[in-house]
C-alpha cells in the first residue's frame, strides 16, 4: 500500500513539474464541450436530453489522452522495467497509477462540467450530489481500464491507436449506464430512479475495477 | 495436445450434416405464419449467434488456461477461437439486417441485443489487432490473454445490462418465458442446424491451431539456422 502511494505522489510530482497530462485534458476537454455547441439549437430541454451524454463522450476522449502518456510517459529511460523489477507487489503499481489516473481525470472533468454550465447556462448545483457519485464511480471504472489497457497498449507499436480499440468496446456499458445515470439524476427525477441508476453504474465499474486490479500482474510481467 | 480424431472425417462428418442441416432448413421446417420464407434465416443466424458467443467463451478459457498453465496449447486454442468466432459474428451481423430489413422493416436498430452482439464483434477486433500489433513478441501471450478475460467480463456484463435497457429484439428463444415457443419441428431444425454449426466451427478452430504450431516450428527452426 505504500508503494502505491510512493507511485501515485511521484506521478503527481511529475504532472506537478511537467503539466502535461491533466493540461491537455483539460484543454481537449474544453475543445470538446466548445465543438458539440455547435450541433445543439439551444433550448432547455434539447439541452437536458444531449448534455449528459456529450459529457460523458468528453470525459471518454480526455481520458485516453491520459491513460496513453500514464505508461507511455514510463517507457523512456525504461522505468517500465524499473518499476516491474522493484520488489513490490504489482497490483501496488496498478493502484498508484489508477489513482494518479483518477485525480488527472477528475480534475479534467471539473473544469469541463464548469465550462459546459457556463456556456450551456445550466445550473448542475441542484443534483450536484447525485451527479458527482455517479461522475465518481463512472470515471473509477473506466479509470480502472484505462490504466490496464494504457499498460497493455503501452507494449504494442501505433499504441495511441490501440489504446482506443481496446477501451471503448470494453468501456462501452460504463459509459452508457453512467450517461443514462446523469441524465436521471440532472433532470431531477424521483430519488429511487436516480438511485437504480447510481447503483448500476456503481456495479459495473466495480466489476471492472476488480477485474482490472486481478489481471493486471500479467500485464507487467518479462 | 494433438487430437487423434482425423481431419478428414471430421470435415466429411461437417459436410452431410450441414446438408442435412439445409434440407431441415428449406424442407422440413414449416413455414412460419407472419414472416413467411424470411424466417427461415433464423436458423442459420440464431446458429451463428450461439457458436459466436460460444467461441468467445472458449478464448476466455483458453486465455485463463495460459495465464495459469503457460500452456501454448491453451493459447492457440484462444487464438483459433477468436479467429473462427471472429468470422462468425460478422455472419450474425450480416443474417441480422437481411432478416430484421423485411421483419421490421428496417436494417438496423441500436436495441440492446443487436448493440451487445455489435460490442461482442468490436471485442473481437480488438483482440486480434493487439495480438497484431503486440510490440515484444514474447509478451503477446500474455497480454492477448488479459485482453481476452477483460473481453469476457465484458459479455457478463452485457448479459446484465441487456436487462436494464429496453429491447426490440425477441427474448431469448430457450427459456424465454411463456409465449416464446417454437413448434417442434422448428426446435428439431434449431438443434440440427446449430450442431451443423458447432462441428463446422470445430473443424475450423482444429486447422487453425494446426497452422499455429506449423508457423511456431518454422519461427524456432529459422532460430536455430541462425545461431548454430
Amino acid at each position: 500500500m505504500k508503494a502505491a502511494w510512493t507511485i501515485f505522489v511521484k506521478d503527481l510530482r511529475v504532472e506537478w513539474r511537467s503539466r502535461e497530462a491533466a493540461l491537455s485534458m483539460c484543454v481537449f476537454g474544453i475543445l470538446v464541450v466548445f465543438l458539440f455547441n455547435f450541433s445543439f439549437t439551444g433550448g432547455r430541454e434539447e439541452t437536458l436530453r444531449m448534455l449528459p451524454g456529450l459529457l460523458w463522450i468528453a470525459f471518454a476522449f480526455a481520458g485516453i489522452l491520459g491513460f496513453n502518456r500514464s505508461f507511455a510517459a514510463e517507457r523512456e529511460n525504461s522505468c517500465l522495467e524499473a518499476l516491474t523489477l522493484a520488489p513490490i507487489d504489482p497490483s501496488a503499481i496498478f493502484v498508484g497509477k489508477l489513482l494518479a489516473n483518477l485525480v488527472f481525470l477528475g480534475v479534467a472533468e471539473g473544469v469541463m462540467v464548469f465550462v459546459a454550465a457556463l456556456w450551456y447556462n445550466f445550473s448542475f448545483v441542484p443534483s450536484l450530489g447525485s451527479f458527482a457519485t455517479i461522475v465518481f464511480f463512472g470515471t473509477l471504472g473506466y479509470a480502472a481500464l484505462g490504466t490496464i489497457f494504457g499498460a497493455v497498449a503501452a507494449n504494442t507499436r501505433m499504441r495511441e491507436v490501440m489504446l482506443p480499440v481496446l477501451q471503448f468496446p470494453v468501456a462501452f456499458w460504463i459509459l452508457v449506464l453512467a450517461s443514462d445515470a446523469s441524465s436521471d439524476a440532472l433532470r431531477g427525477a424521483e430519488w429511487t430512479v436516480v438511485r437504480g441508476g447510481i447503483e448500476r453504474v456503481a456495479a459495473v465499474s466495480l466489476v471492472f475495477t476488480v477485474a482490472a486490479f486481478l489481471l493486471f500482474e500479467y500485464v507487467l510481467e518479462e | 495436445m494433438k487430437s487423434k480424431f482425423p481431419m478428414h472425417i471430421h470435415l466429411a462428418i461437417t459436410l452431410v450434416w450441414m446438408v442435412i442441416a439445409l434440407y431441415m432448413i428449406f424442407l422440413y421446417a414449416p413455414e412460419e405464419l407472419t414472416m413467411g420464407e424470411v424466417q427461415r434465416i433464423f436458423y442459420v443466424h440464431f446458429s451463428l449467434a450461439m457458436t459466436a458467443l460460444f467461441a468467445y467463451a472458449f478464448v476466455f478459457i483458453g486465455s485463463i488456461g495460459y495465464l495459469w498453465k503457460r500452456s501454448r496449447a491453451a493459447d492457440d486454442f484462444a487464438y483459433a477461437c477468436a479467429e473462427v468466432g471472429f468470422i462468425f459474428c460478422t455472419g450474425v451481423l450480416i443474417t441480422g439486417p437481411l432478416w430484421a430489413k423485411p421483419a421490421w422493416g428496417i436494417w438496423w436498430t441500436w436495441d440492446a441485443r443487436l448493440t451487445s452482439t455489435f460490442i461482442l464483434w468490436l471485442l473481437y477486433i480488438s483482440y486480434l489487432m493487439l495480438r497484431a500489433y503486440v510490440a515484444s513478441p514474447g509478451r503477446t501471450e500474455s497480454l492477448a490473454a488479459v485482453v481476452g478475460a477483460l473481453g469476457f467480463v465484458t459479455s457478463i456484463v452485457d448479459y446484465m445490462a441487456i436487462r436494464w435497457w429496453r429491447t426490440q429484439h425477441p427474448q431469448p428463444v430457450i427459456g424465454g418465458g411463456p409465449g416464446s415457443g417454437l413448434e417442434p419441428s422448428m426446435w428439431a431444425t434449431v438443434f440440427v442446424t446449430w450442431g451443423a454449426f458447432l462441428c463446422l466451427f470445430f473443424y475450423l478452430v482444429r486447422m487453425r491451431r494446426g497452422i499455429a504450431r506449423v508457423r511456431r516450428e518454422v519461427v524456432r527452426m529459422r532460430q536455430e539456422l541462425a545461431s548454430p
